[in-house]
């Protein structure tokens, strides 16, 4: 049952919403930001901060447009003269006690107090009094509170409450004396519990990781999706200069909605290795990409070829590699699931892997032992894959091995061919997660000498292998997969676009 | 007008046990202990057992003199809470002691209407007869506490001074040392 | 009688007429004053002619608000399936008020006779009597009389032997002023910090546990058994002045006046005459100066404006103030006003929950502004910026806290701005010269 529409009329702004819906998210219908800092879409109303106070015409008072369901008829006014007084008002009280420390606060260029400040609120301050102060608590895990700067909003609460279902978070005191508190014995360890991170609108509760590290100004953003689990959130890399500095959440309401579990945002120094394969090699030598191409085309030629895949490998390295070796093998790396018991189907997932899902669809075969029965004459083609656990013997018994990938492999001691490819920060494509949702990552930062994206290098080898694959980008050759892979059926590069789709694999519980 | 003790004499009022009490905290509510049976009863008056946190919270203060990190975690675990949450209520009511107290604990009240007749005078002469010397200080002895407090609702009664839990009305700075004399 | 002083012949004492009596406190005592009568009428009573009989009484909540007591009552949904509570709002926590303590610690059974009449009259069977924590005494009384009427089947399952049942029990706070505003109670009572909730919901539909439940002040819980056996015309009969207000009314007196305490008087009665003659006018020689006349929340009013005042609801709203809780705080000749507002606005900045920001920051805000002044620190900037910062304070907020604050202290300003300037300009006024240390 749909609700019936509501027509209410907001900044001038004629729009019709569901009945039951706020002020302040019809106003977003209508292309109206209304300024707040207690009010987050995943969390349960607070209805505290009284920054989002807008004028209801026939209302006496001003209305917390949070809290506040939209009437018929309705006119709205949120930069009228009375709201603009009200919401200065509020910000003027959330900076007397602040410290003022932007220069110094991880937040500042991030922050809502700065940005709300800037917009609405005085440019001077008629505060003379002291300033309350009280001392700096790392409240475990990654998280560290700065209570001065804290305008105790309680998204934090309300998140460790309602989504985390872990109250490890309180507010402590009342009145003014009143700060963020937990009990003495309980840290913030719950696994996605950094996310109160990213919920503070300001910079009172702050990542130990990103400590002092990059000012927000300085980093670059890219869309793209958690690498760190089958869980596939959606995040936005954040780099700079070239470095992978955090990750944080994006919003997808059918993924992760705002959140991005503690081991998943905090796994991104890989991206970041320095120990990376950077040169197309022959037999320890140096070559050129067309040559490496061509002896791996020649090793493999008419070989039986063992094919060790990574399972975080994206669907078009996955498709293009099958294309040219037949499907291969993969290996999931396995922990404890996490969940978000407040959100529906969010989890850190067991498979820590980003493509598991995508492999199995295209025919691969998940193992734990990936050399096991590899026969002398073999040609073993190791494509991202760090054969933890394999050892070297046992490589060598191959009559040759093939190293696609970022990195040369320990077990590997005598590649007879390497060609490095870009990590998935480095390059574009897709993951299809546990649900079968496919959703598209983006290049973040510049891959390091002459590696090359992933698709870029297989589908040159493909083509020598005899299997034509003549594509110039990513989204070509996810294209000619969802033709050739029956799960993928229907769905392009362009309408999967950054949000994601369901594949057809997914309802039809299809296996390539 | 009455002078001295409440009308009642206070009689009606459990002597409620302060004090210093720094040794290791020993569990409350431990199975079959006549606190849990006391509580275990209570909790069926609500349809939460959250509810019994207040009352659970004075049982504790009764017992302890105050309210201890690891009460609240008893606390939390016998009403399953966490001691998170505990600590946010524990800290929101002023009656609960979070720090161990004057085994007197004098509260004077200095609001408006007190403070109208003369309830800051009140308040130096427990000070100085205590020889708590400071607000929210314990005496050397360990005896008193004395703190302002806000209005006790007995104004007409001014100035109210509640030692423990009971109220002595109409207090003047000449009547503090008898008060004091009273108290053992 | 009468507490602490005889009643007035003036007075018209109908809840206070047992007050000092120590046997009123007894069951069989305080039926042989005809005690529980009015219960075993109501209990016999459909809710909604429960509910018409108040209503036409005239009954308007005695806890501050003035909500006509009926119409609240007629909010709740009868035979709706669910548990419905009653709330009887003992927190007697608003300066200047000390009635309920009386009616509680005299005659707590015309107290448990209210509540269960209340309670049967919303559809409720269980009621919570909140008392805040500091009345160590009024708890003991109440309880005591509670296991008195619970033994006699009073209360309890079949009440009166009426086949229905009527809980009532005591929930004690804990030290927290805001829990005296309904939901912030009804979140006390459930376990939680005394945040007051955001309305709607309001609590007739969602209030205790998520329950329709009405919550009711003590007094005006007490009144009802006196107006189920005297009458509706009884009740709507005291009255002198407006007729949107009824019935008898405790006033506590406190502050600069020669005999403090409870004084009942019918709606109406000329507050020169009652401050004069029943409460035996200013300390010898002195003068009155101000006088907040509804509990600490509301605007204060010089001695002129408040010889004029008729007192009932309408009668302070004439001369912007309110009746309130019928807490009376009387400033005399010899109090600084400044010192005295400061002191008020630093008990609100005590008592903010800490949930809305104009709360949490602007009472303290105020608090330090004024203590700035009265330390002779203050600018005449400071009188705006308070003014401005009221302003931000009133009408924003979940509930009316910082309201609360703020209307005492621009009231007085209004009213006393020399004692403010000459503090600012560095003379002191000779009137209040004598409050000493500022």
């Amino acid at each position: 049952m749909t609700a019936p529409m509501v027509n209410l009329t907001i900044e001038g702004r004629a729009v019709a919403v569901p009945a039951g819906t706020t002020i302040l998210e019809a106003a977003k219908v209508a292309g109206v930001l209304v300024p707040h800092y207690c009010y987050h879409p995943g969390l349960p109303v607070a209805g505290v901060c009284r920054m989002c106070l807008v004028e209801v015409e026939k209302m006496p008072k001003l209305a917390p447009s949070c809290a506040t369901t939209v009437g018929e008829g309705q006119v709205v006014h949120v930069y009228s003269e009375k709201a603009l007084e009200a919401r200065k008002g509020v910000l003027e009280l959330l900076l007397i006690n602040h410290p003022l420390d932007c220069p110094i606060c991880d937040q500042s260029g991030e922050c809502e107090l700065q940005d709300y400040t800037f917009a609405e609120g005085r440019a001077d301050s008629r505060y003379r009094e002291p300033k309350r102060f009280n001392p700096v608590e790392d409240f475990g895990g990654d998280v560290m509170y700065v209570p001065n700067r804290c305008i105790l909003c309680t998204r934090c609460v309300r998140f460790m409450d309602d989504l985390a279902h872990d109250e490890a978070l309180c507010v402590q005191e009342r009145g003014d004396r009143a700060s963020i508190g937990k009990a003495t014995e309980k840290d913030l360890t719950h696994p996605w519990a950094a996310n109160v991170v990213d919920l503070c609108p300001v910079g009172a509760l702050l990542s130990k990781d990103f400590l002092n590290k990059a000012r927000a100004w300085e980093l670059d953003r890219t869309a793209s999706v958690c690498p760190n689990c089958a869980q596939g959130c959606n995040t936005i890399v954040e780099t700079r200069d070239n470095v992978v500095m955090r990750f944080k959440p994006r919003t997808n309401t059918e993924v992760n909605q705002y959140f991005l579990c503690d081991e998943g945002r905090l796994d991104y120094r890989w991206l970041n290795r320095a120990d990376r394969a950077t040169q197309p090699m022959i037999d320890g030598v140096l070559a050129d990409w067309e040559e490496a191409i061509h002896a791996a085309a020649r090793l493999a030629k008419g070989a039986t070829v063992r094919l060790v895949a990574n399972a975080s490998l994206s669907n078009e390295a996955l498709y293009l590699l099958k294309r040219a070796f037949g499907p291969g093998v993969i290996t999931v790396r396995t922990g404890a699931e996490a969940p978000l018991p407040g959100a529906s189907d969010l989890a850190l997932r067991a498979d820590r892997a980003a493509n598991a899902t995508g492999a199995e669809w295209m025919g691969y075969r998940r193992v734990s032992a990936p050399l096991e029965g590899l026969g002398a004459g073999d040609v073993l083609v190791i494509a991202d894959h760090d054969l933890t656990g394999v050892s070297a013997e046992a490589v060598s018994r191959a009559k040759a091995v093939i190293v696609i990938g970022t990195q040369v492999p320990a077990a590997v001691t005598a590649p007879n061919v390497v060609l490095p490819i870009a990590n998935m920060a480095e390059e574009e494509g897709t993951f299809t997660n546990l649900r079968g949702r496919v959703q598209r990552f983006l290049q973040a930062k510049a891959a390091p000498g002459m590696a090359r994206p992933s698709w870029f290098v297989l589908a040159d080898l493909a083509t020598q292998l005899g299997q034509p694959a003549v594509h110039f980008t990513a989204g070509a050759v996810f294209d000619a997969l969802a033709k050739a892979e029956g799960a993928f059926a229907g769905l392009s590069y362009d309408t999967v676009a950054l949000k994601g789709k369901l594949a057809a694999g997914a309802t039809a519980g299809a296996r390539a | 007008m009455s002078h001295g003790p409440s009308a009642s004499g206070g009689a009606l009022v459990a002597a409620a046990p302060h004090g210093h009490d720094h040794a290791p905290y020993t569990p409350v509510f431990t199975a079959g202990s006549a606190r849990r049976a006391e509580l275990d009863a209570l909790i069926t008056r609500y349809p939460t057992k959250m509810a019994a946190l207040l009352p659970a919270l004075w049982m504790v203060q009764e017992e302890r003199g105050w309210i201890a990190p690891e009460a609240m975690s008893e606390v939390a675990s016998v009403l399953d809470l966490t001691a998170a949450y505990v600590k946010g209520v524990v800290t929101f009511y002023t009656m609960y002691h979070q720090h161990p107290v004057g085994r007197h604990f004098i509260q004077v009240c200095t609001t408006s209407p007190c403070l109208c007749a003369g309830a800051d005078k009140v308040v130096d002469s427990f000070l100085e007869h205590t020889g708590c010397k400071e607000l929210g200080v314990t005496s050397p002895d360990g005896k008193f506490t004395v703190i302002e407090v806000e209005c006790l609702g007995a104004c007409g009664f001014a100035t109210p001074v509640q030692i423990n839990a009971d109220y002595v009305e109409n207090v003047t700075p000449e009547k503090v040392p008898a008060i004091l004399a009273g108290l053992k | 009688m009468g507490y602490p002083h005889k009643s007035h012949p003036r007075e018209t004492p109908v809840l206070s007429k047992h007050f000092g009596d120590p046997k009123a406190r007894e069951l069989e005592t305080w039926k042989s004053f005809g005690g529980y009568r009015a219960l075993q009428q109501a209990l016999a009573m459909e809710p909604t002619a429960i509910q018409d009989v108040v209503k036409a009484s005239g009954l308007r909540g005695r806890g501050g608000a003035g909500f006509p007591t009926g119409l609240k009552w007629s909010f709740m949904k009868l035979g709706d399936g669910k548990p419905h509570y009653l709330c009887c709002n003992a927190d007697e926590s608003e300066p200047g008020t000390f009635k309920d303590r009386e009616i509680m610690r005299w005659t707590p059974h015309a107290l448990i006779e209210g509540c269960a009449i209340g309670a049967h009259a919303i559809g409720a069977e269980t009621c919570f009597i909140y008392i805040r924590g500091e009345f160590s005494e009024p708890i003991a009384v109440m309880e005591r009389a509670l296991a008195e009427a619970r033994a006699a089947g009073i209360i309890g399952k079949n009440a009166m032997g009426s086949g229905k049942t009527v809980d009532v029990w005591v929930h004690k706070g804990a030290g927290a002023y805001i829990c005296g505003e309904e939901t912030a109670l009804m979140n006390s009572i459930e376990g939680k910090r005394g945040n007051p909730r955001i309305k709607p919901p309001f609590p007739a539909v969602a209030g205790l546990f998520g329950m329709p439940t009405t919550i009711n002040n003590v007094e005006t819980l007490a009144a009802v058994p006196h107006i189920l056996n005297n009458g509706a015309e009884w009740y709507k009969a005291m009255c002198t002045a407006s007729p949107k207000s009824t019935g008898s009314k405790l006033f506590s007196v406190c502050g600069n006046v020669a005999r403090p305490g409870n004084y009942e008087v019918v709606m109406g009665f000329p507050f020169k005459e009652f401050l004069y003659d029943l409460c035996g006018g200013p300390p010898p020689g002195r003068k009155f100066k101000a006088i907040i006349p509804g509990g600490s929340s509301v605007p204060v009013i010089t001695i002129e404006e408040a010889e004029q005042v008729k007192m009932d609801y309408e009668g302070f709203l004439e001369y912007g103030t309110m009746l309130g809780s019928g807490g009376v705080i009387i400033f005399d000749d010899a109090q600084s006003m400044p010192r005295q507002l400061a002191r008020l606005a630093r008990f609100y900045a005590h008592e903010s929950c800490a949930q809305c920001t104009q709360c949490r920051e602007g009472t303290a805000w105020m608090t330090k502004i004024l203590e700035r002044i009265v330390a002779g620190q203050g600018t005449f900037e400071d009188l705006d910026t308070i003014f401005e910062l009221a302003e931000n304070m009133t009408g924003k907020t979940i509930c009316v806290l910082s309201d609360s604050c703020a209307a005492p202290v621009t009231s007085g300003i209004q009213r006393f701005r020399h004692e403010f300037e000459a503090l600012i300009s560095g003379k002191r006024s000779s009137s209040v010269a004598v409050a000493g240390a500022l």
